[in-house]
Protein backbone atom coordinates (compact mmCIF):
# COMPACT_ATOMS: atom_id res chain seq x y z
CA UNK A 1 0.00 0.00 0.00
CA UNK A 2 1.09 3.75 -1.04
CA UNK A 3 1.51 6.20 1.71
CA UNK A 4 -1.24 8.43 1.41
CA UNK A 5 -0.12 12.09 0.12
CA UNK A 6 -0.11 14.85 2.54
CA UNK A 7 -2.68 17.66 2.43
CA UNK A 8 -1.49 21.00 1.98
CA UNK A 9 -2.17 21.81 5.87
CA UNK A 10 -0.53 18.62 6.80
CA UNK A 11 2.00 18.85 4.69
CA UNK A 12 2.51 22.97 6.13
CA UNK A 13 2.61 21.87 9.74
CA UNK A 14 5.17 18.87 9.86
CA UNK A 15 7.37 20.82 7.46
CA UNK A 16 7.21 23.51 9.03
CA UNK A 17 6.31 24.04 12.43
CA UNK A 18 7.91 20.63 13.36
CA UNK A 19 11.24 21.97 12.33
CA UNK A 20 11.03 24.20 15.61
CA UNK A 21 12.52 22.82 19.17
CA UNK A 22 12.32 23.42 22.70
CA UNK A 23 14.96 24.95 24.86
CA UNK A 24 15.05 22.94 27.64
CA UNK A 25 18.79 23.85 28.76
CA UNK A 26 19.03 27.38 27.69
CA UNK A 27 17.04 30.65 27.99
CA UNK A 28 14.73 31.11 24.83
CA UNK A 29 15.25 35.22 25.22
CA UNK A 30 19.09 34.37 25.06
CA UNK A 31 17.91 32.72 21.52
CA UNK A 32 16.17 35.74 20.21
CA UNK A 33 17.65 38.62 21.78
CA UNK A 34 16.15 41.37 19.77
CA UNK A 35 12.15 40.15 20.12
CA UNK A 36 11.32 42.53 22.81
CA UNK A 37 13.48 46.20 22.36
CA UNK A 38 11.18 47.63 20.36
CA UNK A 39 8.23 47.14 22.87
CA UNK A 40 6.53 44.83 20.61
CA UNK A 41 4.60 41.89 22.92
CA UNK A 42 4.29 38.82 21.53
CA UNK A 43 1.87 36.14 23.39
CA UNK A 44 1.93 33.20 21.08
CA UNK A 45 3.49 32.68 17.90
CA UNK A 46 1.62 29.28 17.26
CA UNK A 47 -1.02 32.18 16.11
CA UNK A 48 1.48 32.99 12.86
CA UNK A 49 -0.39 31.61 9.49
CA UNK A 50 1.02 31.23 6.14
CA UNK A 51 -1.75 31.43 3.73
CA UNK A 52 0.52 30.24 1.17
CA UNK A 53 1.60 27.38 3.52
CA UNK A 54 4.80 27.67 1.39
CA UNK A 55 7.31 24.69 2.42
CA UNK A 56 10.96 24.21 1.67
CA UNK A 57 10.43 21.81 -0.97
CA UNK A 58 7.32 23.34 -3.03
CA UNK A 59 9.74 26.69 -2.61
CA UNK A 60 12.62 25.10 -4.31
CA UNK A 61 10.53 23.11 -6.99
CA UNK A 62 8.56 26.26 -7.42
CA UNK A 63 11.54 28.67 -7.63
CA UNK A 64 13.27 26.26 -10.39
CA UNK A 65 10.92 26.45 -12.50
CA UNK A 66 10.94 30.17 -12.79
CA UNK A 67 14.39 30.09 -13.07
CA UNK A 68 14.75 27.76 -15.97
CA UNK A 69 12.08 29.61 -17.67
CA UNK A 70 13.89 32.98 -16.96
CA UNK A 71 17.34 31.73 -18.43
CA UNK A 72 15.83 30.31 -21.39
CA UNK A 73 14.38 33.85 -22.49
CA UNK A 74 17.86 35.51 -21.08
CA UNK A 75 19.68 33.01 -23.62
CA UNK A 76 17.18 33.93 -26.28
CA UNK A 77 17.01 37.99 -25.76
CA UNK A 78 21.22 38.07 -25.60
CA UNK A 79 21.48 35.55 -28.71
CA UNK A 80 18.39 37.49 -30.79
CA UNK A 81 20.26 41.24 -30.12
CA UNK A 82 16.90 41.67 -28.44
CA UNK A 83 18.76 45.46 -27.50
CA UNK A 84 17.98 46.27 -30.90
CA UNK A 85 14.07 45.39 -30.89
CA UNK A 86 13.38 48.30 -27.81
CA UNK A 87 10.95 50.97 -29.13
CA UNK A 88 13.81 53.18 -28.54
CA UNK A 89 17.24 53.75 -26.97
CA UNK A 90 15.99 56.71 -24.88
CA UNK A 91 14.17 53.85 -22.99
CA UNK A 92 17.40 52.21 -21.62
CA UNK A 93 18.14 54.93 -19.21
CA UNK A 94 15.36 53.55 -17.28
CA UNK A 95 17.16 50.58 -17.12
CA UNK A 96 20.19 52.12 -16.08
CA UNK A 97 18.23 53.81 -13.12
CA UNK A 98 17.22 50.57 -12.32
CA UNK A 99 20.29 48.52 -12.12
CA UNK A 100 22.36 51.88 -9.82
CA UNK A 101 19.18 52.90 -7.56
CA UNK A 102 16.71 49.66 -7.32
CA UNK A 103 18.62 46.60 -7.88
CA UNK A 104 21.22 46.69 -5.04
CA UNK A 105 18.15 47.70 -2.80
CA UNK A 106 17.39 43.75 -3.29
CA UNK A 107 20.87 43.14 -1.80
CA UNK A 108 20.00 45.28 1.11
CA UNK A 109 16.09 43.46 1.24
CA UNK A 110 18.02 39.66 1.60
CA UNK A 111 20.65 40.69 4.08
CA UNK A 112 17.63 42.57 6.01
CA UNK A 113 15.63 39.49 5.28
CA UNK A 114 18.62 37.10 6.38
CA UNK A 115 18.63 39.27 10.16
CA UNK A 116 15.08 39.31 10.56
CA UNK A 117 14.55 35.19 9.27
CA UNK A 118 16.89 34.72 12.26
CA UNK A 119 15.31 37.04 14.88
CA UNK A 120 11.79 36.29 15.27
CA UNK A 121 10.71 33.78 17.78
CA UNK A 122 8.56 31.56 15.78
CA UNK A 123 9.34 29.45 13.09
CA UNK A 124 6.58 30.16 10.96
CA UNK A 125 7.83 33.41 10.35
CA UNK A 126 11.41 32.37 10.26
CA UNK A 127 11.04 30.76 7.39
CA UNK A 128 8.84 32.74 5.57
CA UNK A 129 11.52 35.97 5.98
CA UNK A 130 14.29 32.88 4.79
CA UNK A 131 12.31 32.34 1.96
CA UNK A 132 11.87 36.21 1.15
CA UNK A 133 15.61 36.59 1.91
CA UNK A 134 17.05 33.67 -0.91
CA UNK A 135 14.25 35.23 -3.09
CA UNK A 136 16.04 38.92 -3.07
CA UNK A 137 19.19 37.67 -3.36
CA UNK A 138 17.80 35.89 -6.56
CA UNK A 139 16.56 39.06 -7.51
CA UNK A 140 19.81 40.92 -7.92
CA UNK A 141 21.32 38.41 -9.69
CA UNK A 142 18.90 37.85 -12.01
CA UNK A 143 18.91 41.62 -12.62
CA UNK A 144 22.30 41.81 -13.17
CA UNK A 145 22.49 39.17 -15.54
CA UNK A 146 19.94 41.06 -17.66
CA UNK A 147 20.93 43.63 -17.44
CA UNK A 148 24.83 42.77 -18.44
CA UNK A 149 23.26 42.30 -22.19
CA UNK A 150 22.86 45.97 -22.49
CA UNK A 151 25.99 46.73 -20.85
CA UNK A 152 27.70 45.70 -23.70
CA UNK A 153 25.81 48.21 -26.01
CA UNK A 154 25.44 51.11 -24.10
CA UNK A 155 27.07 53.84 -21.48
CA UNK A 156 26.19 53.67 -17.88
CA UNK A 157 25.67 50.36 -16.81
CA UNK A 158 29.21 49.39 -16.07
CA UNK A 159 30.06 51.00 -12.41
CA UNK A 160 26.65 50.43 -10.45
CA UNK A 161 28.08 48.82 -7.91
CA UNK A 162 30.71 51.48 -7.15
CA UNK A 163 28.37 54.14 -7.55
CA UNK A 164 25.49 52.62 -5.08
CA UNK A 165 27.77 54.03 -2.17
CA UNK A 166 28.07 57.60 -3.71
CA UNK A 167 25.99 58.90 -6.00
CA UNK A 168 23.69 61.65 -5.07
CA UNK A 169 20.26 60.45 -6.05
CA UNK A 170 21.57 56.54 -5.67
CA UNK A 171 22.18 57.40 -1.92
CA UNK A 172 18.49 58.04 -1.28
CA UNK A 173 17.51 54.40 -1.58
CA UNK A 174 20.50 53.34 0.25
CA UNK A 175 19.66 55.71 3.07
CA UNK A 176 16.03 54.27 3.13
CA UNK A 177 17.38 50.54 3.30
CA UNK A 178 19.94 51.23 5.87
CA UNK A 179 17.44 53.04 7.57
CA UNK A 180 15.68 49.94 7.63
CA UNK A 181 17.96 47.45 8.59
CA UNK A 182 19.63 49.14 11.71
CA UNK A 183 15.96 48.99 13.05
CA UNK A 184 15.02 45.75 14.78
CA UNK A 185 13.12 42.70 13.52
CA UNK A 186 9.56 44.15 13.33
CA UNK A 187 10.50 47.48 12.27
CA UNK A 188 12.37 45.78 9.21
CA UNK A 189 9.59 43.93 8.86
CA UNK A 190 6.59 46.76 8.61
CA UNK A 191 9.22 48.71 6.78
CA UNK A 192 9.63 46.21 3.71
CA UNK A 193 7.83 43.62 4.45
CA UNK A 194 4.78 45.84 4.44
CA UNK A 195 5.06 49.56 3.47
CA UNK A 196 7.59 48.73 0.57
CA UNK A 197 6.32 45.11 -0.56
CA UNK A 198 2.56 45.10 0.15
CA UNK A 199 1.56 48.87 -0.63
CA UNK A 200 4.22 49.93 -2.91
CA UNK A 201 6.43 47.60 -5.39
CA UNK A 202 3.19 47.01 -7.71
CA UNK A 203 3.96 50.26 -8.47
CA UNK A 204 7.11 49.50 -10.04
CA UNK A 205 7.11 45.62 -10.99
CA UNK A 206 3.30 45.85 -12.73
CA UNK A 207 3.06 49.03 -14.63
CA UNK A 208 6.28 49.96 -15.41
CA UNK A 209 6.86 46.10 -15.91
CA UNK A 210 4.46 45.92 -18.48
CA UNK A 211 5.24 49.36 -19.76
CA UNK A 212 9.00 47.90 -20.02
CA UNK A 213 6.89 45.12 -22.27
CA UNK A 214 5.18 47.13 -24.53
CA UNK A 215 8.79 48.87 -24.99
CA UNK A 216 10.20 45.69 -26.22
CA UNK A 217 12.34 44.90 -23.67
CA UNK A 218 12.01 41.41 -23.44
CA UNK A 219 14.83 41.01 -20.35
CA UNK A 220 13.58 43.40 -18.09
CA UNK A 221 9.81 42.40 -18.49
CA UNK A 222 11.51 38.94 -17.98
CA UNK A 223 13.33 39.46 -14.33
CA UNK A 224 10.08 41.84 -13.35
CA UNK A 225 7.79 39.65 -13.64
CA UNK A 226 9.79 36.40 -12.73
CA UNK A 227 10.47 38.71 -9.26
CA UNK A 228 7.37 40.08 -9.10
CA UNK A 229 5.94 36.11 -8.85
CA UNK A 230 8.07 36.02 -5.57
CA UNK A 231 6.63 39.75 -4.34
CA UNK A 232 2.98 38.64 -4.78
CA UNK A 233 4.32 36.12 -1.63
CA UNK A 234 6.22 38.56 0.31
CA UNK A 235 2.95 41.02 0.49
CA UNK A 236 1.38 37.93 1.77
CA UNK A 237 4.05 38.24 4.61
CA UNK A 238 3.69 41.40 4.53
CA UNK A 239 -0.10 41.65 5.41
CA UNK A 240 0.32 38.47 7.41
CA UNK A 241 2.53 39.66 9.68
CA UNK A 242 0.52 43.35 10.72
CA UNK A 243 -1.98 41.27 11.34
CA UNK A 244 -0.33 39.25 13.54
CA UNK A 245 1.22 42.05 15.35
CA UNK A 246 -2.19 43.72 15.50
CA UNK A 247 -3.80 40.73 17.27
CA UNK A 248 -1.02 39.50 19.70
CA UNK A 249 -1.47 42.46 21.80
CA UNK A 250 -3.07 45.95 21.88
CA UNK A 251 0.21 47.90 23.10
CA UNK A 252 1.36 46.72 19.78
CA UNK A 253 -1.63 49.19 17.72
CA UNK A 254 0.32 52.53 18.47
CA UNK A 255 3.54 51.22 17.98
CA UNK A 256 2.92 49.35 14.81
CA UNK A 257 0.71 53.21 13.72
CA UNK A 258 3.56 54.94 13.92
CA UNK A 259 5.91 52.41 11.84
CA UNK A 260 3.29 52.43 9.05
CA UNK A 261 3.61 56.41 9.00
CA UNK A 262 6.86 56.70 8.65
CA UNK A 263 7.58 53.71 6.01
CA UNK A 264 4.73 54.43 4.10
CA UNK A 265 6.09 57.44 3.92
CA UNK A 266 9.93 57.18 3.07
CA UNK A 267 8.54 54.52 0.41
CA UNK A 268 6.19 57.00 -1.14
CA UNK A 269 9.21 59.35 -1.60
CA UNK A 270 11.40 57.05 -3.14
CA UNK A 271 9.01 56.51 -5.74
CA UNK A 272 9.56 59.48 -7.10
CA UNK A 273 11.53 57.91 -9.72
CA UNK A 274 9.26 55.48 -10.30
CA UNK A 275 6.85 58.14 -11.01
CA UNK A 276 9.35 59.72 -13.55
CA UNK A 277 10.27 56.10 -15.56
CA UNK A 278 6.91 55.77 -16.54
CA UNK A 279 5.60 59.24 -18.19
CA UNK A 280 8.68 60.46 -18.67
CA UNK A 281 11.11 57.30 -19.96
CA UNK A 282 8.99 55.00 -21.78
CA UNK A 283 8.28 55.63 -25.23
CA UNK A 284 5.21 53.95 -25.97
CA UNK A 285 2.87 55.03 -23.19
CA UNK A 286 0.76 52.41 -21.50
CA UNK A 287 -0.41 54.03 -18.24
CA UNK A 288 0.65 57.16 -16.23
CA UNK A 289 2.23 57.30 -12.72
CA UNK A 290 -1.64 59.21 -12.07
CA UNK A 291 -3.40 56.12 -13.29
CA UNK A 292 -1.11 53.57 -11.72
CA UNK A 293 -1.17 55.18 -8.54
CA UNK A 294 -4.44 55.47 -8.40
CA UNK A 295 -5.65 51.85 -9.34
CA UNK A 296 -2.79 50.36 -7.46
CA UNK A 297 -2.69 52.98 -4.25
CA UNK A 298 -5.81 54.31 -3.94
CA UNK A 299 -7.85 51.40 -4.70
CA UNK A 300 -6.23 48.74 -3.67
CA UNK A 301 -4.38 50.38 -0.53
CA UNK A 302 -7.71 51.84 0.36
CA UNK A 303 -9.49 48.53 0.48
CA UNK A 304 -6.62 47.58 2.55
CA UNK A 305 -6.55 50.26 5.27
CA UNK A 306 -10.25 49.89 5.69
CA UNK A 307 -9.84 46.36 6.37
CA UNK A 308 -6.74 47.17 8.91
CA UNK A 309 -9.43 49.58 11.17
CA UNK A 310 -11.09 47.01 13.13
CA UNK A 311 -8.01 46.66 14.61
CA UNK A 312 -7.43 50.50 15.39
CA UNK A 313 -4.72 51.27 12.47
CA UNK A 314 -6.24 54.53 9.97
CA UNK A 315 -4.39 55.71 6.74
CA UNK A 316 -1.76 57.89 7.19
CA UNK A 317 -2.72 61.75 7.84
CA UNK A 318 -0.92 62.54 4.66
CA UNK A 319 -2.99 60.77 2.53
CA UNK A 320 -4.14 64.28 1.12
CA UNK A 321 -0.95 65.58 0.48
CA UNK A 322 -0.23 62.44 -1.61
CA UNK A 323 -3.34 62.14 -3.24
CA UNK A 324 -2.32 65.83 -4.43
CA UNK A 325 1.35 65.20 -5.22
CA UNK A 326 0.33 62.33 -7.69
CA UNK A 327 -0.41 65.50 -10.38
CA UNK A 328 3.39 66.83 -10.01
CA UNK A 329 5.64 63.91 -8.74
CA UNK A 330 6.70 63.12 -11.90
CA UNK A 331 7.02 66.51 -13.15
CA UNK A 332 9.21 67.82 -10.67
CA UNK A 333 11.37 64.59 -11.05
CA UNK A 334 12.02 64.76 -14.32
CA UNK A 335 12.59 68.45 -14.63
CA UNK A 336 15.37 67.85 -11.62
CA UNK A 337 17.14 65.24 -13.27
CA UNK A 338 17.29 67.38 -16.87
CA UNK A 339 18.68 70.07 -15.32
CA UNK A 340 21.21 68.15 -13.50
CA UNK A 341 21.80 65.68 -16.19
CA UNK A 342 25.62 66.19 -15.70
CA UNK A 343 25.59 64.20 -12.61
CA UNK A 344 23.94 61.29 -13.23
CA UNK A 345 24.28 57.90 -14.66
CA UNK A 346 21.93 58.44 -17.98
CA UNK A 347 20.57 60.36 -20.13
CA UNK A 348 17.86 62.80 -19.76
CA UNK A 349 16.00 64.27 -22.86
CA UNK A 350 13.31 67.08 -23.86
CA UNK A 351 10.16 65.13 -24.21
CA UNK A 352 9.25 65.31 -27.65
CA UNK A 353 5.84 67.38 -28.90
CA UNK A 354 3.21 64.37 -29.08
CA UNK A 355 4.97 63.01 -25.60
CA UNK A 356 4.15 66.59 -24.14
CA UNK A 357 0.61 66.42 -25.43
CA UNK A 358 -0.20 63.16 -23.93
CA UNK A 359 1.35 64.60 -20.54
CA UNK A 360 -1.14 67.30 -20.96
CA UNK A 361 -4.12 65.01 -22.00
CA UNK A 362 -2.54 62.62 -18.96
CA UNK A 363 -2.29 65.50 -16.23
CA UNK A 364 -5.19 68.74 -17.72
CA UNK A 365 -5.51 70.13 -14.20
CA UNK A 366 -1.02 70.56 -13.89
CA UNK A 367 0.62 70.34 -16.46
CA UNK A 368 -0.15 72.61 -19.00
CA UNK A 369 -0.17 75.40 -15.92
CA UNK A 370 3.18 74.46 -14.45
CA UNK A 371 5.24 72.11 -16.27
CA UNK A 372 5.02 72.52 -19.89
CA UNK A 373 6.16 76.17 -20.46
CA UNK A 374 9.24 75.06 -18.67
CA UNK A 375 9.57 72.60 -21.70
CA UNK A 376 8.76 74.29 -24.23
CA UNK A 377 11.82 77.23 -22.65
CA UNK A 378 14.17 74.13 -22.65
CA UNK A 379 13.49 73.81 -26.16
CA UNK A 380 14.05 77.19 -27.01
CA UNK A 381 17.36 77.22 -25.31
CA UNK A 382 18.59 73.56 -26.33
CA UNK A 383 17.65 74.69 -29.40
CA UNK A 384 19.85 77.87 -29.48
CA UNK A 385 22.84 75.54 -28.57
CA UNK A 386 22.14 76.86 -24.54
CA UNK A 387 20.99 73.55 -23.21
CA UNK A 388 20.47 74.18 -19.57
CA UNK A 389 22.62 72.69 -17.01
CA UNK A 390 22.10 73.66 -13.64
CA UNK A 391 25.84 74.22 -11.99
CA UNK A 392 25.00 74.58 -8.43
CA UNK A 393 24.27 71.86 -6.07
CA UNK A 394 20.96 70.97 -4.49
CA UNK A 395 20.08 71.18 -0.71
CA UNK A 396 19.23 67.99 0.25
CA UNK A 397 16.44 66.59 2.98
CA UNK A 398 17.98 65.35 5.88
CA UNK A 399 15.91 62.21 6.15
CA UNK A 400 14.79 61.32 2.82
CA UNK A 401 18.58 62.70 0.97
CA UNK A 402 16.06 63.99 -1.91
CA UNK A 403 16.96 67.35 -3.47
CA UNK A 404 14.64 70.12 -1.73
CA UNK A 405 12.00 69.90 -4.88
CA UNK A 406 8.96 69.05 -3.52
CA UNK A 407 6.83 72.26 -3.33
CA UNK A 408 3.18 73.11 -1.70
CA UNK A 409 1.03 71.25 -3.72
CA UNK A 410 -2.05 71.57 -1.98
CA UNK A 411 -1.41 75.83 -1.35
CA UNK A 412 0.63 77.26 -4.16
CA UNK A 413 2.09 74.33 -6.30
CA UNK A 414 5.27 76.86 -7.49
CA UNK A 415 6.32 77.45 -3.45
CA UNK A 416 8.86 74.74 -2.73
CA UNK A 417 8.35 72.99 0.56
CA UNK A 418 11.16 74.12 3.35
CA UNK A 419 11.50 72.56 6.35
CA UNK A 420 14.12 72.88 9.42
CA UNK A 421 14.57 72.20 13.04
CA UNK A 422 16.99 72.66 15.66
CA UNK A 423 19.09 70.04 16.79
CA UNK A 424 21.96 69.62 19.49
CA UNK A 425 23.00 73.42 18.24
CA UNK A 426 22.43 72.57 14.83
CA UNK A 427 19.87 72.84 12.28
CA UNK A 428 18.47 70.34 9.80
CA UNK A 429 16.72 70.82 7.01
CA UNK A 430 13.80 68.82 5.32
CA UNK A 431 11.86 68.53 2.45
CA UNK A 432 8.27 68.12 4.12
CA UNK A 433 7.07 67.84 7.90
CA UNK A 434 6.56 64.52 7.07
CA UNK A 435 10.37 63.97 6.84
CA UNK A 436 10.84 66.25 9.62
CA UNK A 437 8.63 64.28 12.20
CA UNK A 438 10.89 60.90 10.98
CA UNK A 439 13.90 62.86 12.05
CA UNK A 440 12.59 64.37 15.42
CA UNK A 441 11.10 61.45 16.63
CA UNK A 442 14.71 59.88 16.24
CA UNK A 443 17.15 62.49 15.64
CA UNK A 444 19.96 60.06 16.95
CA UNK A 445 19.48 58.11 13.78
CA UNK A 446 20.04 60.78 11.03
CA UNK A 447 22.32 63.48 12.50
CA UNK A 448 24.97 61.72 10.93
CA UNK A 449 23.79 60.48 7.91
CA UNK A 450 26.07 60.19 4.55
CA UNK A 451 24.41 63.30 2.55
CA UNK A 452 26.47 63.80 -0.83
CA UNK A 453 26.20 67.07 -1.12
CA UNK A 454 27.91 67.69 2.33
CA UNK A 455 30.23 65.16 1.73
CA UNK A 456 31.05 67.15 -1.38
CA UNK A 457 31.39 70.46 -0.27
CA UNK A 458 33.31 69.06 2.60
CA UNK A 459 35.91 67.49 0.48
CA UNK A 460 35.54 64.12 0.93
CA UNK A 461 34.27 63.13 -2.89
CA UNK A 462 37.80 62.98 -4.71
CA UNK A 463 38.82 65.59 -2.41
CA UNK A 464 38.25 69.96 -2.92
CA UNK A 465 38.57 70.90 -6.64
CA UNK A 466 35.29 71.41 -8.24
CA UNK A 467 32.80 68.82 -9.73
CA UNK A 468 35.26 67.30 -12.18
CA UNK A 469 36.93 65.14 -9.15
CA UNK A 470 33.53 64.38 -7.89
CA UNK A 471 32.74 62.63 -11.36
CA UNK A 472 35.85 60.94 -11.14
CA UNK A 473 35.24 59.55 -7.40
CA UNK A 474 31.66 58.47 -8.73
CA UNK A 475 33.37 56.36 -11.75
CA UNK A 476 31.13 58.87 -14.03
CA UNK A 477 31.93 58.44 -17.97
CA UNK A 478 31.22 62.17 -17.99
CA UNK A 479 30.01 63.42 -21.85
CA UNK A 480 29.31 59.40 -22.79
CA UNK A 481 27.40 58.27 -19.63
CA UNK A 482 25.45 61.33 -18.59
CA UNK A 483 24.18 64.64 -20.35
CA UNK A 484 22.01 64.58 -23.11
CA UNK A 485 20.63 62.37 -24.65
CA UNK A 486 20.49 64.39 -28.21
CA UNK A 487 24.19 63.83 -29.06
CA UNK A 488 25.20 61.13 -26.98
CA UNK A 489 27.06 58.20 -28.09
CA UNK A 490 24.04 55.77 -27.31
CA UNK A 491 22.18 57.99 -29.96
CA UNK A 492 24.88 57.80 -32.67
CA UNK A 493 25.26 53.94 -32.30
CA UNK A 494 21.42 53.36 -32.18
CA UNK A 495 21.04 55.37 -35.09
CA UNK A 496 24.15 53.59 -37.01
CA UNK A 497 22.45 50.11 -36.13
CA UNK A 498 18.66 51.06 -36.89
CA UNK A 499 20.38 52.75 -39.88
CA UNK A 500 19.11 56.31 -39.71
CA UNK A 501 20.39 59.20 -40.65
CA UNK B 1 -17.11 46.47 -1.17
CA UNK B 2 -13.54 46.75 -1.76
CA UNK B 3 -12.47 45.01 -4.77
CA UNK B 4 -9.83 42.52 -4.90
CA UNK B 5 -7.06 42.15 -7.59
CA UNK B 6 -5.04 39.73 -8.80
CA UNK B 7 -2.66 39.34 -11.73
CA UNK B 8 -0.93 36.99 -14.21
CA UNK B 9 1.47 37.07 -16.67
CA UNK B 10 0.03 36.21 -19.74
CA UNK B 11 1.01 33.08 -20.74
CA UNK B 12 -1.10 29.98 -22.08
CA UNK B 13 -1.45 28.64 -18.71
CA UNK B 14 -2.62 31.94 -17.25
CA UNK B 15 -5.35 31.97 -19.82
CA UNK B 16 -6.89 29.01 -18.72
CA UNK B 17 -6.36 29.89 -15.26
CA UNK B 18 -8.35 33.06 -15.84
CA UNK B 19 -11.00 30.88 -18.36
CA UNK B 20 -11.58 29.64 -15.13
CA UNK B 21 -11.72 32.45 -12.81
CA UNK B 22 -14.27 33.75 -15.24
CA UNK B 23 -16.39 30.90 -15.52
CA UNK B 24 -16.14 30.46 -11.38
CA UNK B 25 -16.71 34.83 -10.24
CA UNK B 26 -19.03 36.11 -13.15
CA UNK B 27 -18.98 39.21 -11.92
CA UNK B 28 -15.29 39.57 -12.22
CA UNK B 29 -13.48 42.07 -15.17
CA UNK B 30 -10.65 40.87 -16.77
CA UNK B 31 -7.95 43.61 -18.50
CA UNK B 32 -5.46 42.44 -20.74
CA UNK B 33 -2.64 44.78 -20.59
CA UNK B 34 0.70 44.56 -22.10
CA UNK B 35 2.24 40.75 -20.75
CA UNK B 36 0.00 40.74 -17.84
CA UNK B 37 -3.77 40.08 -17.12
CA UNK B 38 -5.08 41.80 -14.08
CA UNK B 39 -8.74 41.06 -12.62
CA UNK B 40 -10.79 42.84 -10.35
CA UNK B 41 -13.98 41.39 -8.74
CA UNK B 42 -15.68 43.02 -5.85
CA UNK B 43 -15.44 41.49 -2.31
CA UNK B 44 -13.83 38.24 -3.20
CA UNK B 45 -12.90 36.07 -5.54
CA UNK B 46 -11.93 31.99 -5.71
CA UNK B 47 -9.82 29.83 -8.56
CA UNK B 48 -10.69 26.27 -7.84
CA UNK B 49 -8.49 23.71 -9.08
CA UNK B 50 -11.58 21.19 -11.18
CA UNK B 51 -11.96 24.23 -12.89
CA UNK B 52 -8.66 24.83 -13.71
CA UNK B 53 -8.07 21.17 -14.61
CA UNK B 54 -11.23 21.28 -16.76
CA UNK B 55 -10.15 23.93 -18.89
CA UNK B 56 -6.47 22.85 -18.88
CA UNK B 57 -7.50 19.39 -19.92
CA UNK B 58 -4.61 18.05 -17.37
CA UNK B 59 -3.82 18.04 -13.60
CA UNK B 60 -3.29 21.59 -12.30
CA UNK B 61 -1.48 21.70 -8.57
CA UNK B 62 -3.01 25.35 -6.79
CA UNK B 63 0.50 25.97 -5.18
CA UNK B 64 2.05 26.24 -8.82
CA UNK B 65 0.01 29.47 -9.18
CA UNK B 66 3.61 31.04 -7.93
CA UNK B 67 4.57 30.69 -11.41
CA UNK B 68 2.88 33.07 -13.17
CA UNK B 69 1.19 35.08 -10.22
CA UNK B 70 2.30 39.24 -10.58
CA UNK B 71 0.35 40.57 -7.60
CA UNK B 72 -2.73 40.35 -5.57
CA UNK B 73 -4.59 42.19 -2.70
CA UNK B 74 -6.49 40.67 0.11
CA UNK B 75 -6.45 38.02 2.35
CA UNK B 76 -5.42 34.64 1.15
CA UNK B 77 -6.95 31.28 1.86
CA UNK B 78 -5.46 28.55 -0.02
CA UNK B 79 -6.09 24.49 0.26
CA UNK B 80 -5.71 21.87 -2.07
CA UNK B 81 -8.96 22.42 -4.08
CA UNK B 82 -8.83 25.99 -4.18
CA UNK B 83 -7.56 29.79 -3.84
CA UNK B 84 -9.25 32.32 -2.68
CA UNK B 85 -9.06 36.48 -1.78
CA UNK B 86 -11.45 38.15 -0.23
CA UNK B 87 -11.23 41.58 1.79
CA UNK B 88 -13.59 42.25 4.73
CA UNK B 89 -15.38 45.38 4.28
Amino acid sequence: MSAKKLNLKDKYRLLTRDLDWDFSYEDRKDAFPFEEFEGIKITDWDKWEDPFRLTMDSYWKYQAEKEKKLYAIYDAFSQNNGHLNVSDARYVNAIKIFLTAVSPGELAAHSGFAFTGRQMGGIGARIASQMQSIDELRHIQTQIHAMSHYNKFFDGFDEFSHMHDRVWYISVVKSFFDDARSAGPFEFMVSVGFSFEYVLTNLLFVPFMSGAAYNGDMATVTFGFSAQSDEARHMTLGLEIIKFLLEQHEDNVPIVQKWIDKWLWRGYRILTVVAMMMDYMLPQKVMSWKEAWELYFEQAGGALFKDLERYGIKMPDYTDLIKAEKDHLSHQAWWTFYTNSQATAFHTWIPSDEELDWLSEKYPETFDKYYRPRWELAKEMADKGERYYNEGLPQLCQTCQIPMIYTDVQNDPRDIVYRSTKYQGERFHFCSDQCQHIFEDEPEKYVHAWLPVHQIFQGNCGGPGGLEKVMDYYKLDVGNANMDYVGSPDEERWKNWKGVA
Amino acid sequence: MSKVLIAFQENDESRYIVQAIEQDNPDATVHFEPAMIRIENEGALTINKATVEEMMGCDWEVQSIHVNLLTLTGHIDEDDDYFTIHWNN
